[in-house]
């Protein structure tokens, strides 16, 4: 039978294997946590705690300010030593809380369990923000808002992203491997939230282990496990939508509009922790991969574990490191200190060798055309790259640039090295400028 | 054949007279004010006097809008020539060249990473706050060389803009490109520039970069008309710069440059 999947793509080198078969390991907390308050899309969370104060892990140390924020908690109990601007992902130093661990992994007394069977949707939503819960798959965005469609969008589909399509992470795969029980349970508790009959767990049929133990787990459960071809942007929402429904997101809305919610399935898993046992989102599975270090892992990690704390734990860099990206190579962003902590997005730790990056100059465009052929979005990338050149802001909306999801195929495809994406998500940045001002 | 001239002939006579009764009923009446402003000017369509082009900036003038001496490219010439056509009298505005106050290039300033992106200087600054280490220094990534229409300036291997004074006509476009405010226009008569942009304490800058101002106040003592010191950051205060190149030998950081007259190295 023909698997389902998406129009356009690529295959780029996967590089699983290198981690594919190794078992999570605990990483040892670092002598330092750097917790920052934004780790999410939307609005920062609001410090709560004062420096000097004894915090318990779990412990809400960030409160959720407005509706599209999530509140941050304490990875580990310990001492609260400085509130500070520390490095961020995003590349500028942003506000963190600093905590110094004290080793005994106290959990915070007042988190109670909880009998989703017992509560009301409403009650599970709200108990999810306060956990923090937000998702995994690396897009950060808060899970209740994804789980509140308004009433006139009904919602008819859950999908459970189980694709990990980004080449080199395995975090994914190894948590259905070891916690498919527990992801079992997070999507149970989704489909009662949205009461969604239809409830599909999509994975990629480079896992194949995967797919039969989820399919054994989900024997009882509404839950169908789908198996997809191996193509890159699989895991993206509106390409995964598309492949499983066959229905494409209008441009300019959400998937909730053509009645889809896409979860991943590692926020799956940190939904039934969060409500059986209470426990918030304070740690989260790190491939720490690539050839720049000595030995590849999948790491759970706490959250604001820094960088270089997991470089140790890996055996450290080897000889020649040229680029370390956080998340995929093909998504990832690049990092220029290894101060920086692991925060609720962080799926992969990505250190590649010198002689691995490219560093070709760009030449000219050949209009050879294979970036129209690989955008999963049937965008012309190289048309909108163009108008960024000339700086043709309204020409370039016409072309739907806004639609760009930036998942890197057309400079991965593009035989003049030309860096599309970038030029993309400046003309971007443009538009919405000019769509304000107008 | 004699047909076919009749023809075409009568068609060519018919539209003829219809286009030429058209062209005198339909007539868009132009200020021969205006038309005369517009030949005056040296039609560049820079959009230094603020207009979208140089037809706007003639409409404008012969309206009486804006004063004729806001047009840069034309310089001296064509303010006198616009004051003649209106028949009054403007004062020439002092001409102004772009000077790019940076000299940190790659061998002299610190990168936080290699850039290796799109060859655009606002594009770099997105990428956490661009590739210098220095929040203010020239990314020579060369956005102001495709904004200059006088094609005045040029990018040094060391990846540092460097302006023509001779072709540059003083539109400050470069200056709407650069997302690091890196040039500043300063009055053509005066070529001693403090060449540095960054406001940060004078150890900050050492950190980073080995010709920058660290605000040591040196040039202000020997010059105390001629200088400015604010926030650790050393300016020629250009309507009293007669005493400004007597610090140039003395500035322990070499920032302090006469840009007409360069030291012979």
């Amino acid at each position: 039978m023909k698997l389902p999947t998406f129009p356009g793509g690529i295959h780029p080198p996967d590089n699983k294997a290198t981690t594919a078969a190794k078992a999570i390991v605990a990483c040892p907390l670092p002598g330092e946590l750097i917790v920052p308050m934004l780790q999410h899309i939307g609005a920062p969370a609001e410090c709560s705690v004062t420096v000097g104060q004894q915090v318990a892990k779990g412990e809400q140390i960030g409160t959720a300010v407005g509706p599209v924020s999530v509140a941050i908690h304490a990875p580990t109990s310990g001492e609260v030593i400085a509130i500070e601007s520390r490095p961020h992902p995003v590349g500028r130093p942003l506000p963190a809380v600093v905590i110094r661990p004290d080793g005994d992994e106290r959990w915070h007394e007042e988190l109670q369990e909880n009998d989703p069977d017992r509560q009301s949707p409403d009650e599970l939503r709200r108990l999810l923000q306060q956990a923090g819960i937000v998702g995994l798959g690396g897009a950060t965005f808060p899970t209740h808002i994804k789980l509140s469609p308004p009433a006139d969008r009904p919602i008819n589909a859950l999908i459970i992203n189980g694709v990990e399509c980004e080449p080199y992470l395995t975090g994914d795969h190894r948590l259905m491997l070891e916690q498919g029980a527990t992801i079992v349970d997070g999507i149970l508790i989704l489909s009662k939230i949205l009461a969604v009959d239809r409830v599909i767990l999509a994975i990629e049929d480079n896992k194949l282990d995967a797919i039969d133990t989820m399919r054994k787990l989900c024997a009882d459960t509404p839950i169908k496990v789908q198996p997809l071809p191996v193509k890159y942007p699989q895991g993206a929402e509106k390409q995964l939508i598309e492949a499983i429904t066959g229905r494409q997101v209008p441009s300019g809305k959400l998937p909730m509009d053509c009645g889809a919610v896409v979860q991943n399935v590692g926020t799956a898993a940190a939904i039934s922790v969060a409500v059986r046992q209470g426990r918030p989102l304070v740690e989260r599975i790190t491939t720490v991969t690539g050839s720049g270090v000595r030995t590849p892992q999948n790491l759970k990690v706490a959250i604001g574990t820094p960088l270089a704390h997991l470089i140790e734990q890996c055996g450290g860099l080897s000889d020649d490191p040229g680029k370390i990206i956080l998340g995929g190579p093909m998504m990832g962003n690049t990092q220029m200190s290894l101060e920086v902590p692991v925060i609720r997005g962080t799926s992969g730790l990505l250190v590649l060798r010198h002689q691995e990056i490219s560093i070709k100059k760009p030449g000219p465009c050949i209009r050879c055309g294979q970036c129209v052929k690989v955008c999963p979005i049937h965008l012309q990338p190289t048309v909108i790259a163009l108008c960024a050149r000339l700086g043709l802001v309204e020409k370039a909306d016409t072309y739907n640039a806004l639609d760009c999801i930036e998942c890197g195929c057309c400079t991965y495809q593009c035989p003049a090295t030309l860096p599309l994406v970038q030029s993309i998500r400046e003309i971007k940045g443009a538009i919405m400028e000019h769509k304000r001002k107008h | 054949m004699l047909a076919a001239v009749a023809c075409l002939g009568g068609i060519g006579l018919v539209a003829a007279t219809a286009l030429g009764i058209a062209a005198k009923k339909f007539a868009v009446e132009v200020d021969p004010k205006e038309a005369a402003i517009l030949a005056a000017l040296p039609g560049v369509n820079c959009g230094a006097c603020g207009e979208p082009g140089c037809s706007g900036y003639a409409r404008a003038v012969a309206e009486g809008r804006l004063a004729p001496n806001l047009c840069p490219p034309g310089g001296q010439q064509t303010t006198e020539a616009l004051a003649a056509i209106l028949g009054i009298k403007v004062t020439v505005k002092e001409p102004a060249v772009a000077v790019v106050i940076c000299q940190g290039g790659d061998d002299l300033a610190r990168q936080k990473y290699h850039y290796l992106g799109l060859e655009d200087c606002n594009a770099a600054q997105k990428l956490a706050g661009g590739p210098k280490v220095c929040p203010g220094g020239c990314l020579g990534l060369g956005s102001c060389v495709r904004a200059c229409l006088f094609g005045a300036i040029t990018i040094t291997a060391d990846h540092l803009a460097v302006i023509d004074r001779n072709k540059c006509t003083g539109c400050e476009q470069c200056l709407k490109a650069c997302p690091r405010q890196v040039m500043i226009m300063a009055p053509k008569a005066i070529t001693t520039h403090v060449l540095c942009n960054s406001h940060d304490k004078g150890g900050e800058v050492r950190k980073y970069c080995q010709i920058g101002c660290i605000g040591c106040n040196i040039c202000k003592k020997i010059a105390p008309e001629a200088y400015t010191v604010e926030k650790f950051l050393a300016r020629v205060n250009y309507t009293q710069a007669d005493d400004a190149a007597l610090a140039i030998a003395k500035c322990p950081m070499k920032c302090i440059r006469d840009i007409a007259h360069p030291p012979v190295s």
